[in-house]
């Protein structure tokens, strides 16, 4: 059933068609292009304060126990860094805040009563949390007992996490709305519990933080894989890099398997989606996985398939040696049935790449964990220069995946804004017009682009310092350590 | 009473206790290069607001939040007819929140005194850019049957509306001047007092003639209501707690002025939550606006329980940071108690017993 919307006056747009040549670029266009630049900037410094926020109380943790000096100086340098991308991250989300009524006001309008409340809950049940006690963190050295500072680090973490969870909870509630009704035209919750305990959100969720952990745990890899190669403070970061291997090796693993999972979760309720990223345009059973093609773009229904892999899509999908999977035509004349006439395929291309770019880097990634678990094991993480070497550039696959996983789920549900109930180019705000939308996506673009090379080069200039001496924990000596401002 | 109206009271609250907060954050921004002669001097009183800054901003999150879950269609309409304003407001509170973080992370003077400009003209804009939008909000916008804005940017920049802006970037003034009197020593005290002392008058005569103008708009009079004239005497009290040198008092004094000014507004408001300038049938109310009474139920739920805890664990951290910071060499400095060498403005200064 298809919504009234004040909207719909509006012409309508061929769906999740890019830029195009030959085709003017519609508010649609710029507030898509705006929206997914601004989040998956937004998201590349979100995990790495969630993975860092959790790894730094670790250390502290540590310290805590063991009352071993480095762990102090460690946990003071691996905060710093986490602080500079804390920053960005909390600014930057700023503008998602906004932006839902800013560009997308008859998607706002449809849907608040739904999507609202878990954004606020988000606000006063988590942020709060994250951004009271980190400056309670911050400044509470020498002034907080140590085991009252201790608690202030893990309610950072704790808010971190939690935050990413409501804001999944509603970013699932667009993949597989559950728990409302449609009633005068609007979306109205009729069941919270059923919007947090959606299956969509569960599996996702678990699988933003495994990823969290490992974006958090590969940059700290970097870093003392930086130092020990230039010998500088070798015991010390000996002591990071295990600690960030022996948390990037299980939550790699996990991350892919629940990642896996959530895909089979994804062909009940959105097969679209996963056809699209298999780039399946007729029905099948059994399937095979296709590893690597040429061609497929959004309308080449025979794509050269270079590696097919038989059984491999079945087991994926349905979770069977042979099971079936749906084609694109077939869900498309589905669709078109339910909902009307129209063209329900994503963008295959984006589809089938974003995934396989965030499959393959990840098990790129969990290769090199587990390499360097058994170099650590075997006591030559020290010596094998090129492994550390390879340990400072890995870091930069984790941003690629979390960039690819957001571009597979959010592409995937083109056309729809809110799967089923709202299609994207109904969403947009009537009364912005073009010059506004170009006004807002250049300033946002200059400044991101200004912020990344700061806090890029502030990143760089801070991992590749020594450790500050620990000093007390007295505030006084602090200056150091640049925590403080 | 309705949820409905709970939850205008929610989000006024929200709204006030936005500005009480991040007022005087909005006001040191602004000051702290006026009133530090020295680089050192602007970090001191950049520091000031150091830990509890964060924590502020996010009420003014909340508050947008709120508006979406309690009243989708308020916060539909207001951000998108606000479009250009939000962006550049967007702008200001991101360049100010990096500017904590960034401006100590490198030694060039440069580096510091730009981050330190940048800062200010965030925290002036921020205001500014708010009350502008709070007040379209009653002085009215081309709204149509829909609910969908028919104007343009200018639209948004009534004389009221400019005004209201200029007022509560005063009252951040007032509020964080007063605030720096409290929380610093020496020399930095001693120009935050003076500065104070001369924001009064001015703010206290804003507030006033912004009282006075609202009613108008809203076709009540010429006669400023009981909390303006309450929120004006706060001020007259601040002024002279500051000669008396009670600078506790004196704070409470200006947050009682922004808080009554702040709620003073959302009271003229209601109903309505956005006027439309072209019918009054058109206006978006507490009743046309809201999410249905399932969802308010769910978000009374969460802000009765969050709320108060919220309050409490942001209250302590002012009690954990309450001391006075000084600057070094101003003369009330405490000598550096650890004695291993470290810059004694570790945290932007040392702390002193007050």
């Amino acid at each position: 059933m298809q919504p009234e919307l004040p909207s719909a006056k509006m012409q309508l747009h061929e769906p999740s068609k890019g830029l195009t040549a030959g085709r003017t670029v519609t508010n649609l266009d710029l507030a898509r292009l705006q929206f997914a630049s601004t989040s998956i900037y937004h998201f590349l410094f979100v995990p790495v304060t969630i993975g860092l926020a959790v790894l730094v109380a670790l250390l502290q943790t540590t310290w805590h126990r063991r009352g071993d000096e480095a762990y102090l100086r460690l946990t003071r340098f691996f905060g710093t860094l986490l602080v500079i991308n804390i920053a960005v991250g909390v600014v930057t989300g700023l503008v998602q805040e906004f932006q839902f009524g800013m560009n997308w006001s008859a998607y706002s309008r449809y849907v608040g009563d739904v999507f609202g409340a878990p954004l606020a809950i988000e606000g006063l049940g988590a942020f709060f949390l994250e951004s009271v006690f980190l400056g309670l963190w911050l400044f509470g050295w020498g002034r907080l007992s140590p085991r009252v500072h201790l608690a202030t680090i893990w309610a950072v973490a704790a808010g971190a996490a939690l935050s990413a969870a409501f804001i999944m909870a509603a970013n699932s509630w667009m993949q597989h709305p559950v728990g409302y009704a449609v009633v005068n035209g609007k979306a109205q919750l009729t069941n919270i519990w059923a919007v947090m305990t959606n299956p969509v959100f569960v599996w996702g969720y678990l699988h933003v933080l495994l990823a969290s952990l490992v974006t958090g745990s590969a940059v700290m890899l970097a870093v003392s894989a930086w130092h020990l190669r230039h010998g500088s403070q070798v015991e010390q970061f000996r002591m990071a890099a295990s600690l960030s291997l022996v948390v990037l090796l299980p939550a790699s693993l996990f991350a892919m398997m629940v990642g896996s999972h959530l895909g089979v979760i994804e062909t009940t309720y959105q097969p679209m989606k996963v056809a699209a990223m298999e780039a399946e345009w007729e029905s099948c059973q059994p399937c095979s996985f296709s590893a690597f093609q040429i061609g497929g773009g959004k309308n080449d229904e025979t794509p050269t398939k270079i590696i097919a892999i038989p059984h491999l899509l079945s087991l994926l999908a349905d979770d069977s040696w042979n099971g079936p999977v749906e084609g694109m035509n077939e869900l498309n004349q589905q669709y078109q049935q339910q909902y009307g006439a129209g063209n329900y395929v994503p963008d295959v291309f984006i589809q089938y790449w974003s995934m396989r770019v965030m499959a393959y880097l990840a098990v790129v990634v969990f290769l090199v964990a587990l390499l360097g678990v058994y170099l650590l094991w075997r006591k030559k993480l020290m010596t094998t220069r090129w492994f550390l070497w390879l340990a400072v550039w890995a870091a930069a696959i984790p941003f690629l995946m979390n960039t690819a996983g957001w571009m597979l789920t959010e592409n995937g549900r083109q056309p729809w804004i809110v799967q089923g109930l709202m299609q994207t180019n109904q969403g947009v705000s009537p009364s912005v017009s073009a010059t506004s939308i170009w006004m807002s996506l250049t300033v946002f673009v200059l400044l991101y682009g200004a912020l990344a090379v700061v806090d890029w080069t502030l990143m760089v200039r801070y991992a590749r310092k020594e450790l500050a001496p620990a000093g007390g924990t007295d505030e006084h000596d602090l200056s150091e350590t640049a925590m403080a401002y | 009473m309705g949820l409905q109206v709970f939850w205008f009271i929610a989000i006024a609250f929200l709204w006030t206790g936005f500005f009480v907060l991040e007022g005087f954050d909005f006001g040191v921004g602004m000051l702290h290069g006026v009133i530090g002669k020295t680089e050192e001097e602007r970090r001191v009183a950049s520091a000031t607001i150091g830990p509890v800054w964060d924590g502020n901003e996010v009420w003014l999150i909340v508050a947008g939040a709120g508006i979406f879950a309690a009243f989708p269609s308020w916060y539909a309409t207001m951000f998108s007819a606000l479009y250009l304003a939000i962006v550049l407001l967007l702008v200001a509170l991101i360049v100010r929140g990096v500017s904590f973080e960034f401006r100590g992370k490198r030694d060039g003077a440069a580096w510091k005194r730009n981050w330190g400009r940048l800062q200010g003209a965030g925290s002036l804009l921020a205001p500014l850019l708010i009350g502008i939008a709070l007040a379209d909000l009653l002085h009215g916008l081309p709204i149509d049957t829909s609910q969908e804005f028919t104007g343009n940017f200018w639209d948004l920049l009534s004389p009221y509306s400019v005004f209201a802006g200029i007022t509560l970037v005063l009252l951040c003034l007032l509020h964080g001047a007063t605030y720096l009197s409290l929380k610093t020593e020496g020399d930095l005290r001693e120009r935050a007092h003076r500065l104070a002392r001369r924001f009064t008058l001015v703010t206290g005569a804003a507030v006033l003639v912004f009282g006075i103008w609202t009613q108008v708009v809203i076709h009540h009079g010429a006669f400023p209501d009981f909390l303006t004239v309450a929120a004006v005497l706060a001020i007259v009290a601040s002024a002279w707690l500051l000669v008396e040198r009670r600078e506790g008092w004196a704070f409470a004094m200006t947050a009682f002025a922004m808080a009554a000014t702040v709620l003073t507004f959302f009271i003229d408001l209601y109903p309505n939550v956005m006027v439309s300038s072209t019918s009054t049938a058109y206006n978006l109310t507490v009743q046309n606006a809201s999410s249905a009474p399932y969802a308010l139920k769910v978000m009374t739920v969460v802000a009765v329980i969050f709320l108060p805890v919220v309050m409490v664990y942001q209250g302590w951290t002012y009690h954990v940071f309450r001391k006075r910071l000084a600057s070094p060499g101003a003369p009330a400095t405490r000598p550096s108690a650890s004695g291993t060498g470290a810059s004694p403005a570790a945290a932007g200064g040392a702390p002193v017993e007050s």
